[in-house]
């Protein structure tokens, strides 16, 4: 090689170095996109107690770290011989939407952009056809004439499809009846979120953002421990609530007394009671097969 | 054996640095495709940093362009196969030297699918979780993981071919058949089974009629017989054009028989389609309604699916006349052809399926600036790529790049 040709092939090879290290200046602001721990953390199912333990003891740190409160992250196991079901009462539900709020606050959802689990749909009397449903609809005061409200999240499915979807397993069906996702496992492709018929998923589209004085610091593994950027979350019946047995947070903040929750296998369970004596009850999309755990009834 | 390895190197290092020599025109396009791709990796690190706001989705309409080009770009991919079956099973002579160029052009394809899944990914840094043994492949259950397979099988199976053959002639050896014939075999089945699957992944999803449908699988292989052919109509006047490779009009006109058949046949379907949505009448149609009419005043893809069937008609009467046995005209309606599918395909078909929502709402999906960026950059990656495999084989095949020649300079001219 020549010294003409040298310095020709070294200011192009030069120059397309720095034309690429320019592309890729962006990069500069990845901050905490993952670390090696994170990057080569195991699956949810596959983790021994003590590697879990180790994990959950990183994750209360990460948190203290950006949120300056320390957190007590569990990992709540199914209880035996449960099997969670959701009853709302659609005669008594006034569309206050105070069960979105309470579930944004209780599981930790991201304020800007604000995800929120629960989708409350306005329909005319007379009719389910949810086309006719108004999402947006904001009136001075609720019950609105003419009008009912259906509150719609997670139907927690006996044969859910978003799980059948996952192409990496990062959502399952636990014994007790609950759909959970794996954060850290999620790759974020959205298929589950064009399988579930229910609309009841969410992503993060962008790095989530909670104020500092609005954290829950009682979260669970697979429940309401902060998001990372661009991984699937839903509804999940508040499992560090009710894996303890308490109400879920929709339920508790209900002022209308719409919304039953217990265990289906009690027979003396208050859930159990309402399947057993309603007429009618409806499991929204019945014909998809999917079985949900979530069932709407009437009084009259 | 160490000779042999050596000789493999030395076949690799030349073909590599044959794809950085060549006249001036060659070097413009190059430049100009490499500044676009630079451009697409920096709408990608933006995208990576910020996350997939950066795009026109939404929790409402949750896949966009990324999908709808991978989707139209598995068809281009699994059309190589229409060059195949001709020449492997038919013996068809005038296609004999070209098949290669198909193939080349599907191995450009899949890594353009590969680029535009990867570009989707929410958390690109746990693709490793897709890895069977590393990572928990939900197969047999998720058609995801179908197309995972599928895809990066099609993949290796051709780049064996073409990489196989490609050697024996720089070795000026007559290729084993028992080394690559059953491998061309099966990857005629394979072709085809990476666009069935692709349809699948839409339509194993009860909750989404439109997409919830069986003539899906049937019309993306009749659309992607008709854009992947047009495709290597025209690819294949370019190198007849700067190479002096030998390509007779007879094999274009062979290529131009298969697209008519394919067209027919998809419009037939589309037909079918159409019919079976708006007769009925029933609450499902909601999504064709906003596609074809629009709905309750939205109707941004109106315009677009429009376009798409007025460019598939005339291109299937200018394919049944035979106006279009003249070049100019074959290669207007390849054109139609490809754009026409490439709208229907991409956007007409992914997007709608979100639209309304399963809820009822109806958000519409305009892609961002940033995610048209990343588009651009993928497409010209993949042009890049072509460009490259054209200018490593093209020499191969004629005899000018080969091992009798080691040692002496690369041609540099496309032209001896």
């Amino acid at each position: 090689m020549n010294r003409r040709s040298f310095l020709r092939t070294s200011a192009v090879l030069a120059s397309g170095l720095a034309a690429l290290a320019a592309s890729l200046s962006p990069l500069r602001d990845l901050g905490d996109y993952t670390t090696l721990d994170r990057f080569v953390q195991k699956y949810y199912k596959e983790l021994t107690p003590e590697e879990m333990a180790k994990v959950l003891k990183r994750i209360e740190a990460e948190v203290e770290r950006q949120y300056g409160i320390r957190p007590h992250v569990r990992d709540l196991k199914p209880m035996d011989g449960v099997e969670f079901v959701y009853a709302l009462n659609l005669t008594r539900c006034i569309g206050c939407r105070k069960c979105v709020h309470a579930c944004v606050q209780e599981n930790n959802q991201s304020r800007t952009p604000e995800i929120q689990y629960i989708r409350v749909l306005r329909l005319p009397h007379g009719s389910l056809d949810i086309d006719n449903a108004e999402h947006n609809y904001a009136p001075e005061s609720v019950p609105e004439k003419g009008y009912f409200y259906m509150p719609v999240q997670c139907q927690q499915c006996k044969n859910p499809p978003c799980v059948k979807v996952c192409p990496v397993h990062a959502t399952w069906q636990e014994t007790d009846g609950i759909t959970v996702i794996d954060y850290d496992w999620c790759i974020g492709c959205r298929y589950c979120e064009a399988a579930c018929p229910y609309w009841a998923r969410r992503f993060n589209f962008t790095k989530p953002s909670i104020p500092k004085d609005r954290l829950n610091p009682d979260m669970a593994y697979l429940g309401n421990r902060p998001r990372r950027q661009g991984v699937m979350e839903k509804c999940h019946f508040c499992i560090q609530r009710t894996r303890v047995g308490r109400y879920p947070a929709c339920l508790e903040v209900c002022p209308a007394g719409a919304r039953k929750f217990g265990n289906i296998l009690d027979p003396n369970s208050e859930v159990s009671y309402i399947l057993r004596t309603k007429r009618v009850f409806i499991q929204l999309k019945e014909e998809m097969g999917t079985s949900p755990r979530f069932f709407y009834y009437f009084d009259v | 054996m160490n000779r042999a390895m050596r000789d493999y190197l030395v076949f690799l290092q030349r073909c590599g640095r044959i794809a950085f020599v060549g006249d001036w025109r060659y070097y413009a396009w190059m430049g100009a495709l490499t500044v676009l791709c630079l451009v697409g990796l920096n709408a990608y690190a933006k995208q990576l940093v910020n996350g997939l706001i950066t795009t026109g989705m939404s929790d409402q309409v949750s896949w966009g362009v990324y999908i709808a080009n991978f989707t139209f770009l598995v068809g281009v991919a699994a059309a190589a196969v229409m060059m195949v079956i001709p020449v492997y099973i038919y013996d068809n002579e005038e296609l004999h030297d070209l098949v290669i160029f198909g193939e080349l052009l599907a191995v450009a394809a899949i890594l353009m699918c590969l680029a535009f899944v990867t570009v989707d990914l929410g958390r690109p840094d746990r693709f490793w979780h897709l890895i069977p043994g590393l990572g928990q492949l939900n197969f047999p259950a998720s058609m995801l993981s179908w197309d995972v397979i599928v895809l990066n099988g099609y993949l290796l199976l051709n780049l064996h071919i073409c990489g196989y053959l490609l050697y024996c002639r720089y070795r000026g050896r007559k290729p084993s058949k028992w080394f690559y014939i059953p491998f061309v075999f099966v990857a005629i089945g394979w072709a085809v089974s990476i666009h069935t699957v692709t349809a699948f992944l839409y339509v194993g999803l009860g909750g989404r009629p439109f997409w919830n449908s069986s003539i899906v699988g049937p019309r993306f292989l009749a659309s992607a017989f008709t854009a992947g052919p047009a495709m290597i109509i025209l690819a294949l006047q370019v190198i007849r054009r700067i190479t002096d490779y030998h390509i007779t009009d007879k094999a274009l006109l062979t290529l131009r028989g298969i697209i008519q058949v394919s067209m027919l046949i998809n419009v037939f379907l589309l037909v079918n389609e159409v019919f079976k949505e708006f007769y009925s009448g029933n609450l499902h149609v909601a999504s064709s309604k906003y596609l074809y009419l629009g709905l309750h005043g939205y109707h941004a893809l109106v315009p677009w699916i429009w376009t798409a069937i007025v460019f598939n008609l005339v291109a299937m009467f200018l394919l049944v006349l035979p106006l279009s046995r003249s070049l100019k005209w074959l290669n207007l309606t390849c054109v139609l052809c490809i754009t026409g599918i490439w709208i229907e395909k991409g956007m007409g078909l992914v997007i709608p399926g979100f639209i309304p929502t399963p809820l009822g709402q109806i958000v519409e999906y305009r892609p961002s600036l940033n995610e048209t960026l990343i588009c651009i950059g993928i497409w010209a990656f993949g042009l890049l790529a072509y460009t490259i495999f054209l200018r490593m084989s093209v020499p191969i095949l004629q005899g000018r790049l080969s091992k009798a020649t080691e040692g002496r300079p690369l041609p540099a001219a496309a032209r001896p």
